[in-house]
């Protein structure tokens, strides 16, 4: 299982989600990625992305004025 | 037996796109959906930038229409290749900057590519004949199937009986007389077919989601490629366009000046990349200077600056100015009156 991490800060909604999805693409089932970010929206809009596209959110968190999605790829 | 057939429907978020998807779900074809992001999309940034948006709902509704419907969401950017559409279109623009015509055969032709790529068979779209925007009338709908290149495999199932037989239609893989036959401004035949479907809750207007049909927005994407000499943009520019108040009092530069914290927060990402300035002996707003000012205009934009700030009513305001690759230095001015910044200076 690969652990990647992804930085969409300053990237405003659906860029983050729009990078979440392509980074998505190179990885396989089981592998987990974390985002983070600093547009509140992602904490909609990445869940909402994984649940219509199979993958699952492990961790949705606010930290420092960041928002940390982790996720596992389905 | 045969494959089911596959449609990837394109989806901009509002209720025509999700009940184009729906009507051709219902008749047993797998739809997937497609979105475009141009970076002329309203929702979502301001109000993620704004603090007195803070408590609005910050749903993508592109993404929330593919939860309602059940399908999976392609979110493409196309930021780059959109730039050829806004600044040649080939049908014009609408009321303001807004390529309309051209952005839907864009859109339509970079479905066809994707379905060619994906395996799809046919492209759904929610245009209805007679609605805003501008790209759907009648006489627009097939120069947008012709244009597109996406010809009979592009099916409006909203409209499509008032239209000629697709290829889907053709072929028997759906039935015309299940499609829909609406047609002008009216929003009663869709509110009715989301009641039908029991949809109650999605976004509204339709049309209303790109601020390139926003006249303050347009005003102010002119005024940069006048100051510039050239249609030219960057992502940075279609965000900072939706930000602060801006200002521009000679033509080799500008202010973008925040006008409450969130503008302020979401400009701090900027200042590395602009020469930019706050009040120091008083309080008062970010600003970032757009452009190439010299020295002399350096002192106005302070004066400006200075306007903006609780200390506009002093004798003297003491600002600190940021450049690139130079140490931060402070300068002394006298704020600029009401009466000395002209109307034409507000872009």
């Amino acid at each position: 299982m690969m652990q990647e991490t992804l930085d969409a800060r300053r990237l405003l909604c659906p860029m983050p989600v729009i990078r979440t999805q392509d980074k998505v693409k190179k990885l396989t089932t089981g592998d987990e990625l974390t985002v983070i970010c600093t547009d509140p929206g992602v904490m909609q809009d990445i869940p909402a992305w994984c649940r219509i596209n199979g993958h699952r959110v492990k961790e949705c968190r606010e930290q420092d004025g960041e928002y940390i999605i982790v996720l596992e790829v389905g | 037996m045969s494959e089911p057939k596959k449609a990837v429907a394109l989806i901009s978020g509002g209720l025509d796109s999700m009940l184009a998807a729906k009507v051709i779900m219902e008749q047993g074809i797998q739809v997937e959906g497609i979105n475009f992001f141009t970076g002329f999309c309203v929702e979502g940034h301001t109000h993620a930038i704004r603090k007195k948006d803070k408590n609005k709902q910050k749903r993508n509704n592109a993404l929330w229409s593919a939860e309602q419907l059940g399908i999976k969401l392609h979110i493409v950017d196309i930021i780059d290749e959109y730039k050829d559409v806004l600044i040649n279109p080939k049908h014009g623009y609408g009321a303001h900057m807004n390529p309309c015509l051209d952005c839907k055969i864009f859109m339509v032709n970079k479905a066809k590519q994707w379905i060619q790529e994906n395996g799809f068979d046919f492209i759904i779209t929610g245009e209805v004949i007679g609605q805003r925007p501008m790209s759907q009338r009648r006489e627009t709908m097939p120069v947008v199937a012709a244009e597109s290149g996406a010809d009979d495999l592009l099916l409006r199932p909203l409209c499509a009986r008032n239209l000629p037989m697709t290829l889907p239609e053709r072929e028997g893989w759906v039935d015309r007389e299940k499609l829909y036959d609406f047609s002008g401004r009216s929003r009663k035949p869709q509110m009715a077919l989301a009641e039908a479907f029991g949809f109650e809750d999605y976004a509204q207007p339709a049309g209303g989601c790109c601020f390139l049909t926003d006249e303050h927005y347009s005003t102010k994407l002119v005024d940069l490629w006048q100051a510039r000499g050239k249609k030219e943009y960057d992502l940075d520019d279609v965000m900072l366009l939706k930000v602060g108040r801006h200002i521009r009092p000679k033509k080799n530069f500008k202010l973008i000046v925040a006008r409450e914290e969130g503008e302020a927060r979401f400009m701090q990402g900027y200042k590395n990349h602009f020469i930019n300035m706050n009040c120091a002996s008083h309080r008062g707003p970010l600003v970032l200077i757009d452009g190439e000012p010299s020295g002399e205009d350096l002192i106005l934009a302070g004066q400006i600056t200075a306007r903006y700030g609780q200390g506009r009513d002093a004798e003297e305001v003491t600002l600190q100015i940021r450049e690139k690759d130079k140490p931060e230095r402070l300068i002394t001015v006298k704020p600029l009156s009401a009466d000395e910044m002209p109307e034409e200076w507000f872009v």
